[in-house]
């Protein structure tokens, strides 16, 4: 014949028969009941964890979380009995151990054909107690059980029972293949709940005549507000230190006055009458940050640092991160860069920088981001400032945004460093914003800690609603600053106001002196947002007053005859420069008008946190408050907290 | 053809999770991949088994795969793998095989025969070496020199070596057979 390819080629065409009609289906047929077992036990192989080769030691471990402490000790006894048995020469012939083994480990893998290697797993198990869930350690089989890691990672058990029946059966054999190499069983230990929340005590009652003045940096975060709402649609009330009322109140916006052109930010303030004690008065501070032309903002830098340890591998953690991330996408600009720098075990580039126009680079990128491993946080940050330097240009805005469930465990020597070097490069232009996904081992007081230090903010995305209020809806506010280190400190007028408490702040109050300190950090303002701080005020001569005045006090300095409630300071920077610039108002007593949307938000966060000061205020009050001042309320967040409050009740009573 | 999505979007949307991306996906590409496997193993009941193989690894695989190569090219680089696995495995056997008594050898010579009936050109495709068949099945299947060195790792120039090779081994077993007609199985 010819050796000419066409020709080749045509007889090739000629001599390919079609495929076989049956067999097609069937192969199609078995390849989607693959894909399907692959995507429904994502959860499932990495629960059994069972990596295909050098499984024996796994069996074991599965049955030993199957068990008691005590049935592991009898099996475990009989084991090594039917081993004993096992090794004598009459027994050895009959088992044949090594032929039974390799047998026994190609039908498993065979079952398990096509699931990816996972790593060390931990099964959460349904017994799971009000503080701590019970979680066995595992180790992975080539590790010595001596060397077993801490638990990264938990999912809901969904074995069939068929599935485990047989393993059971299996490890048995195993056991007895194994003889006396059985190891001692692993004992079953309380894990603690690793979740932490940064909070503190609620701010006491003050007595204006001793401590007139009130100090906080303001703060836009409203991760906790989120937390507490993933706690009670799940069907609990959420831990105490977990609410941060000033968060709760700051999800929603208000009604405040825009600032004049050129200003950074207006001030807003107004009394009203305290909805949970009759004789004191809320003074509401709101501060509305300026909204610059959306359309003139400086190219945008960001750097996705994203959390790919084994322990963001549940549907609310990664695959929720995805999404949110491919809602974001679509609000940047072309000119706009992404870069994407994961973290688990080591830290490495998934995506270079990539303008944002080529948005079906960065979508497989991101889609092509899968869970494993432990987590490398500081390399990851380091990586990715890095990465956010070689970007910047002049005139541009650089942030990486931090995502991740918060196990900010390995490679971390020492927190303190590491605020250190956020904070060094908050100096050098580049900021930091942290995205909280998934509940157990949310570390939020960490989350805080780095966005605090690093002038950004802290959010908690549990749903992709809160993906698309969060980056969509304030992704402007979220990533322009428009003004730095803003503090506000308030005086209080002795001869008007006799005791003054401020709800919620409690993690962002300031000493009176850094005021005017310029080098004392505090939050920033993103365009477009609004910060919300309530005060709780006793008018001088009201039955409301908690501490009996001074007998030996002199009372006469307080200037009498003003109208004066308190005085107002608020410091901020513009962005990039150095020195502050102050903000004086007076806040002026009024005829209290009433309460408002924030005041049953306030009302709400108290009672969550069991507050002394409500009194009999209850949640029915609060949600009768929150849906008489609910308002226009065009995108539900208003009618969603009323909901979380109807949940907070039923769920108190019992 | 009209707004159909491309092979590369499907398989993200696949590696993502899409079922329905998968199957559309798997219904596009299997007659193509099937053809691969045929030419790579030269017999239908292997090219089935094959495929059949690479469609069960297919959504485990599909997991890695990033975007950065079209998806016909990562595809093909899939099934030469597998047919590379199968061959290795097949040889394992074959070498266990041995000695294993009549029942196996009469099977082994049964499968012999079945691969006779197949015509001339992919009998003679199984004699050459493993490399020169692969580039020889990728090249007629319009696979250009330069994606038939991406998928099995060499360069372009080593494509276009091996096919000048393979063309030339074709025309000599061609002659070898002019000469001795009887088709014998033991010319190499």
């Amino acid at each position: 014949m010819s050796d000419d390819l066409d020709d080749l080629k045509a007889m090739m065409a000629a001599a390919t028969p079609q495929p076989d009609a049956a067999r097609r289906a069937e192969n199609i047929a078995l390849s989607e009941k693959n894909f399907d077992d692959l995507q429904g036990s994502r959860d499932d192989t990495r629960l059994t964890s069972e990596r295909p080769r050098g499984g024996v030691f796994s069996g074991v471990r599965h049955m030993f979380d199957q068990l008691t402490s005590r049935a592991g000790l009898t099996a475990s006894t009989a084991l090594i009995a039917v081993g004993i048995v096992a090794f004598t020469p009459l027994g050895q012939d009959l088992l044949r151990p090594g032929d039974l083994t390799e047998a026994l480990t190609e039908t498993r893998f065979e079952q398990r054909a096509p699931t990816p290697e996972a790593p060390v797993m931990i099964e959460q198990t349904d017994a799971g107690q009000l503080s701590g869930q019970i979680a066995v350690e595992e180790a992975a089989p080539t590790e010595s059980l001596a060397d077993m890691a801490a638990p990264t990672t938990r999912t809901t058990p969904s074995i069939a029972p068929a599935a485990q029946l047989r393993s059971r059966k299996q490890v048995a054999q195993d056991g007895i293949a194994m003889g006396g190499l059985t190891a001692e069983p692993p004992m079953p230990q309380v894990l603690p709940d690793t979740e932490t929340f940064a909070n503190a005590d609620a701010s006491p009652v003050q007595v204006v005549a001793d401590s007139p003045v009130s100090t906080f940096s303001i703060d836009v975060d409203t991760a906790s507000y989120a937390v507490i709402r993933n706690s009670l649609t799940q069907g609990k009330i959420p831990p105490r230190e977990a609410v941060r009322i000033e968060e709760m109140v700051n999800y929603f916006t208000y009604d405040y006055a825009a600032p004049a052109d050129g200003n950074a930010f207006q001030p807003t303030v107004s009394v009203t009458q305290t909805p949970w004690n009759a004789h004191t008065q809320l003074v509401q501070i709101g501060l509305q940050g300026a909204v610059p032309a959306v359309a003139d903002r400086p190219p945008l830098n960001l750097v996705f640092l994203i959390d790919t340890s084994g322990s963001m591998d549940s549907a609310n953690k990664l695959p929720l991160l995805k999404q949110s991330f491919r809602l974001m996408l679509a609000q940047l600009r072309p000119e706009d860069e992404v870069s994407i720098v994961t973290y688990a075990g080591s830290a490495g580039q998934v995506l270079a920088p990539t303008a944002a126009g080529e948005r079906s680079t960065i979508l497989a990128a991101l889609n092509n981001l899968g869970a494993g491993g432990s987590t490398a946080g500081q390399a990851g940050l380091q990586q990715a400032y890095a990465t956010a330097a070689a970007m910047s240009k002049e005139g541009e805005v650089s942030r990486v945004i931090l995502a991740t469930d918060g196990d900010f465990n390995v490679g971390l020597s020492d927190p303190e460093a590491l605020k250190d070097f956020i904070a060094d490069k908050r100096d050098t232009g580049t900021y930091l914003s942290v995205l909280g996904f998934g509940r157990g081992n949310l570390d939020d007081a960490t989350m805080q800690a780095l966005a605090q230090n690093g002038n950004g903010t802290a959010s908690y995305i549990d749903t992709l609603s809160e993906a698309q209020k969060v980056l969509v809806d304030q992704l402007t506010g979220a990533l322009f600053p428009i003004a730095n280190d803003v503090k506000i400190q308030v005086e209080f007028n002795p001869a008007a106001v006799s005791e003054y408490r401020l709800i919620g702040y409690e993690t962002r109050a300031l000493r009176r002196e850094d005021f005017n300190n310029d080098k004392v950090d505090a939050g920033d303002i993103g365009a477009g947002h609004q910060v919300t701080a309530l005060y709780e005020v006793t008018p001088v001569g009201s039955p409301a007053r908690l501490n009996d005045p001074l007998r030996y006090a002199d009372q006469d300095t307080a200037k009498s005859g003003s109208d004066e409630l308190a005085f107002l300071r608020l410091r901020y920077k513009a962005p990039g420069e150095d020195t502050s610039q102050l903000i004086e108002t007076p806040i002026v007593a009024s005829d209290a008008s009433d309460a408002g949307f924030a005041a049953a938000m306030a009302g709400f966060g108290q009672l969550l946190r069991d507050s002394d000061y409500t009194g009999t205020w209850s949640y029915g009050d609060a949600i009768a408050l929150a849906n008489a001042t609910k308002g226009a309320d065009p995108y539900g967040y208003r009618a969603e907290a009323v909901q979380l409050m109807r949940l907070a009740e039923s769920l108190s009573r019992k | 053809m009209l707004m159909q999505t491309s092979d590369e979007n499907l398989g993200l949307a696949a590696a993502g999770g899409d079922r329905s991306a998968f199957s559309t996906l798997l219904e596009r590409q299997y007659d193509r991949l099937f053809r691969l496997c045929f030419r790579l193993t030269g017999s239908q009941a292997e090219a089935e088994d094959l495929t059949q193989d690479i469609c069960a690894a297919l959504p485990a695989k599909l997991k890695n795969y990033r975007g950065d190569a079209a998806l016909t090219t990562w595809l093909y680089r899939v099934a030469v793998n597998a047919a590379h696995d199968r061959r290795r495995r097949q040889a394992s056997h074959a070498k266990a095989a041995e000695g294993w008594g009549d029942w196996e050898v009469n099977r082994q010579a049964a499968n012999a025969q079945a691969a006779q009936d197949v015509d001339w050109l992919t009998t003679a495709m199984r004699r050459l070496p493993p490399d020169l068949r692969d580039t020889l099945a990728l090249v007629l299947d319009d696979v250009s020199h330069r994606a038939a060195g991406e998928i099995l790792g060499v360069s372009e120039g080593t494509i276009s070596w091996r096919i000048s090779e393979a063309k030339k081994q074709l025309a000599q077993i061609r002659a070898d057979e002019m000469a001795c007609p009887v088709t014998s199985e033991e010319s190499s």
